[in-house]
């Protein structure tokens, strides 16, 4: 097994008192598709979250590339070369697509590369170099998660979090979305799938880890975990 | 039509009044009730500075922008960004105290008396054909407000930073996540707004005598082309400044003011997001 990039430890997220994240773990090995699958409500959106730094965990560690990142903001988290494509999206909707895309390469140490990133990114998904002058807030939600997944890119990470990308979206534009995802992780990069349909999880992911209720409860190789174990773990059977 | 031309002119720096306080407004979501002293300060700062260097006032713009924009990253940081944790009522009596604070301290400095900047083409005209004429200090004062909006425009535009207060703008949350620094981006918005602000004062302390006490007034002006062009939208405020200068000098000093708060009334009921807001 390749070593690990991101390693979460028994974190714990409140919102003011309501526990949203009672204990998490999670093992992304380095180069993998890991898949973090669950019911609406079972954390796993907050664990993202706290992972990037958006939400500070309230126990627990967090350790990325061997450094701790316990606690640490957002906008530092993105410089160690850890990305998250936030759920819905969240585009700058009043910002063109090619500003939104070259928000992503704010952080100083990925600017000078900016220019062979938007190429790359407009390769990856054409629809977003027609459009690179319309507003965000004027596409599809198919073409705004693109340009999430762009910007996300844009920051030159080792390792995205992909949070429901799928939500809301038809299945052609899911199958597209997935398709580039795969394309980005054979080039190296580290994925972990939030993903609510276990199906389509435990195709692309290679790995595989299941919330209920705000805890890990169980996690390993997808295959050998087998569609009836993560089935039956998701609603806690 | 020189009613025409006098209000265009005039709209420009109505213009200048208004982009510091719609930055403010659309990026940091802060009612900066102190912009009217901000700019009385600036105007102190311009009129004082070229009487003791004895130089143009514009020249003075020079050290009182660079100086208005470090007071305002400064204010920001120390004092904003700490209470806006607490919500935006905190934040708005705080600017409401700083208003206060920096009339008085004016008052102090230099006490109740009027003021004007001082400048060789006071009363220069430039002739067109006709009757028509343009003033050279509110042709000058017109050239300096538009230019000032075009370079905050490009810089909005074009620079990582511009582009970080846009996107801070539209969703704090994801903007963090590209590497901005919430708070560093909203000292740099306060920062800019008070440079424009000094900007404007030059504008106002050239224009028209001043007092210490004059902030409220041009507050006023303010919100009114901040409401009228749509919180937050640049190009929205020089319209609206347009629109309010040509309402001022149509009215005449009788009615002037009241026609431009009728149209504000009359914009709020109609179309309450302002011109240009999305």
């Amino acid at each position: 097994m390749s070593e690990l990039i991101l390693k979460v430890e028994n974190v714990q997220a409140k919102y003011g008192d309501f526990l949203a994240v009672e204990s998490a773990s999670l093992e992304v090995p380095e180069g993998k598709i890991v898949s973090v699958i669950g019911a609406n409500g079972a954390g796993k959106s907050t664990l993202m979250d706290t992972i990037a730094g958006v939400h500070k965990p309230s126990a627990g560690k967090i350790y990325f590339k061997g450094e701790d990142i316990t606690g640490m903001p957002a906008e530092k988290i993105v410089t160690r070369g850890l990305s998250l494509v936030p759920q819905g999206s969240r585009c700058f909707i009043r910002m063109t697509v090619e500003d939104n895309l070259i928000m992503g390469s704010y952080p100083k140490h990925v600017r000078a590369k900016a220019k062979d990133s938007l190429e790359r990114v407009y390769e990856l998904f054409p629809v977003l170099k027609e459009k690179r002058n319309d507003l965000a807030g004027s596409l599809s939600g198919g073409q705004r998660q693109m340009v999430a997944v762009g910007r996300a890119l844009m920051t030159n990470p080792e390792c995205i979090l992909f949070d429901e990308i799928s939500l809301g979206l038809a299945p052609t534009v899911i199958k597209d979305i997935y398709a580039r995802i795969r394309q980005i992780n054979k080039e190296g990069m580290t994925v972990v799938l939030v993903e609510q349909d276990t199906n389509r999880a435990i195709r692309t992911g290679e790995f595989a880890t299941v919330m209920l209720k705000g805890k890990t409860v169980l996690a390993g190789r997808s295959k050998e975990l087998g569609e009836d174990e993560i089935k039956a773990a998701y609603f806690g059977l | 039509m020189q009613y025409l031309i006098n209000g265009i002119l005039l709209g420009g720096i109505y213009a200048l009044l208004g982009v510091g306080m719609t930055m403010m407004f659309g990026i940091v979501k802060l009612t900066n009730l102190a912009h009217g002293e901000f700019i009385i300060m600036g105007a102190f700062a311009s009129t004082m500075l070229a009487q003791w260097l004895g130089v143009d006032p514009i020249v003075t713009l020079i050290i009182t922008v660079p100086l208005m924009f470090l007071i305002g990253v400064l204010l920001q940081t120390v004092l904003i960004n700490r209470v806006m944790l607490q919500g935006s009522e905190p934040a708005l009596l705080v600017t409401f105290g700083l208003s206060i604070i920096i009339q008085d301290a004016l008052l102090l400095l230099f006490t109740a008396d009027a003021q004007r900047a001082n400048v060789a083409y006071n009363t220069a005209t430039i002739p067109l054909f006709g009757n028509l004429y343009l003033p050279v200090l509110d042709l000058i004062v017109f050239a300096i407000s538009l230019l000032t909006i075009l370079v905050l425009t490009i810089f909005l535009r074009k620079t990582y930073m511009g582009r970080a207060i846009r996107a801070t703008s539209d969703d704090t949350t994801a903007a963090t996540l590209m590497g901005v620094s919430v708070k560093k981006t909203y000292a740099i918005a306060m920062g800019i707004a008070m440079a424009t602000a000094a900007v404007a004062g030059l504008g106002v302390g050239m224009r028209w005598t001043f007092y210490p006490s004059s902030g409220g007034s041009y507050l006023l002006i303010a919100f009114g082309v901040v409401v009228i062009g749509g919180m937050g939208s640049i190009p929205g405020t020089l319209v609206a400044g347009l629109v309010f200068g040509l309402a001022q000098v149509i009215g005449g000093a009788q009615y002037g003011t009241l026609i431009s708060y009728i149209l504000l009334i009359i914009m709020l009921a109609v179309r309450p997001q302002g011109l240009f807001s999305k």
